[in-house]
């Protein structure tokens, strides 16, 4: 019984942490091109409620998945303008992003509210995988958004680390003057990852609405999108740890729906307060990990993460 | 010049040039807050027709609702009144880059902490001077020491303080519930039983014997106390050492540490008076406005006072009439569907200062290209 306990936990939290996953991983892109967004809550709600109306509208989801990348990669422009062009405060537009996305989705999905009908993503178990024991529940009986996402983490570490479009994106994130000496331009390459990052939180707004909690409710994602921001800060920058880091979040925040038919907290119906703050206290937990092992081994964010780039200031 | 570019036709080609102005003259300064007004209105127009409102209607009703009237400048002070308190707040934080955008949930414990004196804590017949001195002084501490972990956690360990302050937002607000929902919960709503009188801050419309004309003016004595600190908080900046010292290590850390100051104990008075602020504020609302806690009892004001304080430009007394602006966003768009208009205007209206007032530093040249 603890087993299939344990197997449906991990299913789960593979199944809620994609969300998380595709936003976590489009920002690592964003912060190592050296462009903080924190625009992530909005952009994903933003995503979540155009993929939900386009779905429903059309009949078809993937349209509303597409659509739902494009709206998230339009909103990242629209910070990348702001802060590459016009070089404002990041922290600031991002927080605009946040509130307008917020806004705006709750105008637009306002008549989708009390739509129970609109077609979601399909459900794929792979054949034969899916029945090895153990395993297959786990990883291959789920939705097909949650296999791209498990790709995903794997091919975004590749690109970082192994390629050489990856090696530039370190580059203009660590040291944009190099680069820029280099011939690369650093700030078409920026928006380009700015707005890789928007539409990855859009892809994770969707997966939202549409497969992992498929409907539509005004700030349906519940702070995930600021969560995902400090997922990039716990994983180091890093694909991978920020899908560990992305699947662990999505099964504690599974827990509480898991444990609350055991007779112990049917007794008691208050702890599932308490439970469902674990989370957010749990994203805090990980800060307190990350800023302890970050002394150790001195990994830090990207050196210019923040910081707009002007040619003429170099060396100053 | 122009009588060159005559005479040599071929020369004309003019090209538009964008450049940095060095200084911004005197009238753009002055003109800059309403061109940026007017361009978020309008492309707030722009959003409510595309999602097929009439923009005119809106803000037509909007205003006159909020601003048509003695009674709608009551209800927009209501609004405005944990605005100011929590926008303060903020901008002390803001001031020292100290991205404390956990305010709601510091108001969130601070109503909690006022509701515990109020129902629970002092005995029920407390004089009302003592049960509100309690209770401002229980919500300011209580704010205080919710956003004190994510200050301290900036100060120690240099974890970032926007995710901590976010998450604890969320925690309080889970806490709320639980008391409202468990222990303090009247019949297992989602809310406490009533304060008692002496627990609730005067309101204007219970001096209405005296002054008729306040009869139905339910907005209560926390904007004076909203106004007092915004005085005080401007004095502070003004005239003395502490405000001067934040506000260099604000530009610059390095020239501060160099100057010897300390760094860690400014961050953590600085988040202790940050979220004591907007603690404050939750105990106004509870006490004047819904005399008890209940779920969702604010509109998201910890999230709007951001805007507030970042438009008016972390400057204490601009605070109050921006504040009232958006109190005014509040009460029109009560009456206004979609409900999510409000929280919608203030994101274009955020984002259009922050861009805008960017794009006002550069000035658009027409200018022969040198070569032809």
């Amino acid at each position: 019984m603890e087993l299939a306990f344990l197997i449906t936990l991990l299913a789960a939290g593979i199944r809620s942490g994609t969300a998380i996953l595709f936003a976590t991983i489009g920002e690592i892109f964003a912060e190592r091109s050296g462009v903080l967004n924190l625009g992530i809550e909005g952009m994903m709600l933003m995503g979540a409620v155009s993929a939900y109306g386009v779905a429903f509208a059309t009949g078809n989801p993937w349209l509303g998945l597409g659509v739902a990348v494009v709206v998230g990669g339009l909103m990242a422009l629209l910070h990348g303008v702001v802060t590459i062009s016009l070089r404002a405060d990041q922290v600031v537009s991002g927080l605009a992003l946040t509130f307008l996305g917020s806004g705006l989705s709750a105008v637009l999905g306002a008549p989708l509210v009390e739509v129970r009908t609109a077609p979601r993503l399909p459900v794929f178990p792979i054949p034969v995988l899916a029945d090895l024991p153990i395993l297959g529940p786990i990883f291959f009986n789920h939705n097909v958004i949650v296999y791209v996402g498990l790709l995903t983490a794997p091919l975004a570490w590749w690109y970082i680390h192994r390629t050489r479009p990856g090696m530039e994106l370190r580059a203009i994130g660590e040291y944009p003057a190099a680069a820029d000496v280099l011939g690369i331009n650093v700030n078409r390459q920026r928006y380009a990852y700015v707005v890789f990052g928007g539409m990855m939180a859009g892809l994770g707004g969707a997966a939202l609405s549409l497969a992992i909690t498929p409907l539509w409710i005004e700030d349906m994602t519940a702070g995930q999108g600021w969560i995902a921001v400090g997922l990039v800060i716990f994983a180091s920058w890093d694909p991978l740890r920020a899908a560990f880091g992305a699947y662990l979040f999505g099964a504690i925040r599974r827990l509480p729906l898991d444990l609350q038919n055991l007779p112990f907290f049917l007794a008691y119906p208050q702890l599932g307060y308490f439970m469902n703050m674990l989370p957010y206290l749990f994203v805090i937990l990980l800060m307190l990990i990350s800023a302890r092992s970050e002394m150790r081994r001195r990994i830090g964010a990207p050196a210019a993460l923040g910081q707009p780039y002007v040619r003429e200031e170099r060396g100053a | 010049m122009t009588s060159q570019t005559t005479t040599f036709p071929q020369q004309r080609r003019v090209r538009l040039r964008v450049e940095q102005r060095l200084e911004q003259p005197l009238w753009l300064r002055i003109l800059t807050p309403f061109i940026l007004i007017a361009a978020a209105l309008l492309i707030g127009a722009l959003l409510l027709w595309l999602v097929g409102a009439n923009p005119w209607v809106v803000y037509n009703k909007m205003a006159s609702i909020a601003f048509g009237s003695a009674h709608g400048w009551s209800d927009t002070t209501i609004k405005a009144t944990p605005l100011i308190l929590a926008g303060l707040g903020v901008s002390i934080a803001f001031r020292m880059r100290l991205w404390n955008i956990g305010a709601e949930g510091q108001l969130f414990i601070g109503a909690w902490v006022a509701t515990g004196f109020a129902l629970f804590w002092l005995p029920r017949d407390t004089p009302q001077a003592i049960m509100l001195a309690a209770m401002a002084a229980g919500g300011f501490i209580g704010g205080a020491l919710w956003a004190f972990i994510p200050g301290v956690l900036k100060a120690k360990l240099n974890i970032n303080e926007i995710i901590t302050s976010l998450m604890l937002t969320y925690v309080a607000i889970f806490w709320n519930n639980y008391w409202i929902y468990g222990p303090w919960s009247e019949r297992g709503f989602g809310l406490t039983p009533q304060f008692p009188r002496n627990a609730w801050l005067p309101r204007f419309t219970d001096y209405s014997e005296d002054f008729p004309f306040l009869r139905g003016m339910t907005a209560h004595a926390g904007i004076f106390l909203a106004l007092a600190v915004a005085i005080l908080l401007w004095f502070v900046w003004k005239h003395t050492k502490w405000g001067y010292e934040v506000r260099v290590i604000g530009d610059n850390p390095r020239a501060g540490r160099y100057a010897g100051m300390n760094l860690t104990r400014k961050i953590l008075a600085v988040m202790l008076l940050s979220g004591g602020l907007a603690g404050l504020a939750g105990m106004a609302e509870v006490s004047g406005v819904v005399h008890r806690l209940q779920e969702r009892f604010s509109p998201g004001y910890g999230f709007t006072a951001i805007i507030v304080a970042w438009l008016a430009k972390l400057n204490p007394l601009a605070i109050v009439p921006v504040a009232y602006l958006f109190g005014g966003l509040l009460v029109g768009s009560d009456a206004i569907q979609p409900a999510g208009i409000a929280k919608m205007l203030q994101g274009v209206v955020l984002f259009v200062v922050v861009g805008g007032e960017l794009l006002l530093q550069y000035r658009i040249k027409l200018g022969r290209s040198a070569s032809s």
